[in-house]
């Protein structure tokens, strides 16, 4: 007796059952449900950042004072915030003994502004943000009309700015704003380029921002109000890890950090961001199957409930199929076969509801659709683990019937 | 050597005080090919023993040795290779799956003997022929006549080509008519070498048979050879 016939048998007896099974393999598509919904919101915030629509771009990494993400509980805000600032002096010392460097730069921002233009004004939702020529270059931004900023704008600290579309949009409806004078917290800055649109990143629009020379930044907002971001990209792949290293060296001794003391600075990638994401997604991860094991072990003393009593209901069944030369192993595997069939269906009903349901949420963050293969792998498994763990009495118990016993039950 | 041998069996059951003894000591020899008729009252154990040659049911005591084996001695799955291959049986109460077609009733015994699908169907196909009932195979059991029944029931006894038949009243509920095609089928396989053991009420039933035992009160009452062989019938089976 092959496998497709026995497969063949159960789903047949299935069949003729099916509201039952139906309310039988609830309890696995909630379990499996409940585990694939979250794996895919995750994978999909994941993806998101591992392809690249991630603040930094490749090659580059970060120097700040805070870290990217902030885990560790209370206090740990203010353990990062008695750091000294990083200032512009300590970035132009880096960027002089820095080697196998591709571009630098250093960036400051405000975030929240209103821009005014004439009686025109923004909502309060611009993003301002001081650059060097460099930092332009690590962030790959580019000026699609006018020109960028340029060394010497850095240098005199010269009021010019670029601009986003959200910005053009809302204060320059059929005009060229390029020569056009705008006011950010009342200090004006003349539009001398228009940034290039970006993709939106987790919902937010990446196009409402003024970006401006880092001098003129600092002329606005105070020149000691705040640490500023150096960002670093590398010449190629190959020394990325090199620079990285060197740079915590050089920054270690431009800021006269002592040996043997921790770094009083953050430096992050794009791979210590996943790395952190992963951490912080870690516990989520943990949660959701814990949830959805406690799911399915109730599931699995229902479908052995449901087993036990389709065994009595069929056992005149049971005894014709002895009678005719069914072995125990043949009507074991029979009903073993049912109980995994059972709750594999239940997985695939659970899997597809979570996808489904985990990539619509992940939409409204706007990341990137994506299925979590290795959990679908996962919950399946489970399917078949809670299959036989649960199906496995009752199949022995239909499988050890006395045959005359069997037969003559009514 | 004989193909059945029992030995002083007993089947006696337990019902609360009571002791109700189905079989109370018999024993019997069977040889090859035989043609034996089991006759006798209602209750006087005939479907019991039945049961027992059939490796279905186990004695209380006494021994049955099948083919010069001990069956007690057997294991499940020597049994469950005896009903499939070697014997075919015919129940009292036909024992068909409600849920399923003559086809599929017909087919299972060939699905635990490990036949392909293909060849499973044909055969079935054909059983359900011999027995006048080609254009009922796709029928369940509640869609069939009591007659119809019984022969999808012999339709399947008969489908694994067994070389022992057990009976248990297989014309039963079938007109006079029916009931000699039925034997018709009977008679033929004896001729092919087959050993064939049915019970039976009726005397002309018995009559097609070689030996006639007739049991009473659990115990044989008489066991005669009737005739030297069998009288085949020469007119071939009407097909319903
Ligand atoms: N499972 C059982 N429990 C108790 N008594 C039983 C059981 N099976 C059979 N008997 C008893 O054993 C006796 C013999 O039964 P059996 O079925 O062998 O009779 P039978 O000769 O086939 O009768 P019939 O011609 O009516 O089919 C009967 O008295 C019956 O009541
Ligand atoms: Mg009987």
């Amino acid at each position: 007796m092959d496998f497709s016939q026995i497969f063949s048998v159960s789903l047949n007896s299935l069949n003729n059952n099916k509201l039952r099974a139906s309310l039988t393999i609830l309890g696995v598509v909630v379990g499996i449900f409940s585990i694939i919904v979250i794996m895919t919101i995750i994978t999909m915030l994941q993806n998101s950042i591992e392809n690249g629509v991630s603040q930094l771009s490749k090659n580059t990494f970060q120097i700040q004072k805070f870290p990217a993400m902030m885990g560790g509980g209370p206090g740990s805000r203010a353990k990062f915030r008695n750091r000294k600032d990083i200032t512009m002096e300590d970035f132009y010392k880096l960027e002089e003994t820095l080697k196998g460097v591709k571009y630098i730069g250093a960036e400051q921002w405000q975030f929240g502004k209103v821009i005014k233009y004439k009686n025109l004004s923004t909502n309060p939702n611009i993003q301002i943000i001081g650059e060097t020529t460099g930092g332009i270059q690590t962030n790959d931004w580019h000026v699609e009309f006018g020109r960028s900023i340029n060394e010497q704008d850095v240098q005199y600290s010269a009021n010019v700015c670029l601009i986003g579309n959200d910005v053009i949009e809302k204060l320059f409806p059929g005009i060229d704003p390029i020569g056009q004078t705008i006011k950010v917290d009342n200090y004006p800055l003349m539009v001398i380029g228009i940034l290039e649109q970006q993709a939106q990143m987790f919902g937010s629009s990446r196009d409402s921002r003024v970006v401006l020379p880092i001098s003129t930044f600092q002329n606005i907002y105070g020149r000691r109000s705040r640490s500023v971001n150096i960002m670093v990209m590398s010449e190629s792949k190959e020394n990325y890890d090199d620079v990285i290293e060197s740079a915590t060296g050089h920054m270690r001794t431009i800021r006269k950090v002592k040996p043997g003391e921790e770094n009083d600075f953050d430096i992050f990638s794009n791979e210590s961001m996943i790395s952190q994401i992963n951490v912080m997604t870690g516990g989520i991860k943990i949660g959701a199957l814990v949830v959805s094991i406690i799911a399915l072990l109730a599931a699995g003393v229902g479908i052995m409930n449901i087993m036990l009593v389709s065994v009595t209901e069929r056992t005149k069944e049971i005894g014709i199929r002895k009678a005719v030369g069914a072995k125990r192993s043949n009507i074991l595997t029979q009903f073993l076969i049912e109980a995994i069939v059972l709750c594999l269906i239940g997985g695939f009903v659970g899997i597809l509801l979570g996808v489904g349901i985990g990539n619509l949420a992940g939409s409204f963050l706007n990341a990137q659709s994506a299925i979590p293969y290795d959990w679908v792998a996962i919950g399946l498994s489970l399917c078949v683990l809670v299959g036989i763990i649960f199906g496995t009495y009752p199949a022995y118990k239909a499988s050890n019937l006395d045959p005359i016993e069997a037969l003559r039950y009514e | 050597m004989n193909i059945i041998k029992i030995e002083h069996i007993a089947k006696i059951y337990q019902l609360g005080t009571q002791e109700v003894k189905a079989l109370a000591d018999v024993s019997l020899k069977l040889d090859k090919n035989e043609y034996v008729a089991i006759m006798g009252p209602s209750g006087s154990g005939k479907s019991t023993l039945m049961n027992m040659l059939g490796c279905l049911d186990t004695p209380t005591s006494g021994i049955y040795e099948f083919t010069g084996k001990n069956v007690s001695e057997m294991t499940d799955n020597d049994l469950a290779k005896i009903r499939n291959q070697e014997i075919g049986f015919v129940f009292q109460t036909f024992n068909l799956l409600a849920r399923s077609n003559a086809l599929h009733n017909v087919e299972l015994p060939l699905i635990y003997a490990g036949i392909s699908a293909q060849e499973r169907k044909e055969r079935a196909e054909k059983a359900l022929a011999d027995v006048g009932l080609e254009d009922r195979i796709h029928h369940k059991p509640n869609e069939l006549s009591g007659g119809q029944r019984q022969r999808v029931a012999i339709a399947r006894a008969l489908v694994t080509n067994p070389s022992i038949i057990l009976a248990d009243e297989p014309t039963g509920n079938l007109d006079s008519k029916t009931g000699e095609e039925i034997m018709g089928l009977f008679n033929e396989l004896h001729e092919k070498g087959n050993t064939i053991i049915l019970v039976t009420h009726e005397e002309y039933i018995a009559e097609h048979a070689v030996r006639i035992i007739r049991l009473r009160d659990g115990l044989v009452e008489s066991d005669d050879v009737v005739r030297k062989r069998y009288i085949p019938i020469k007119n071939n089976l009407a097909k319903n």
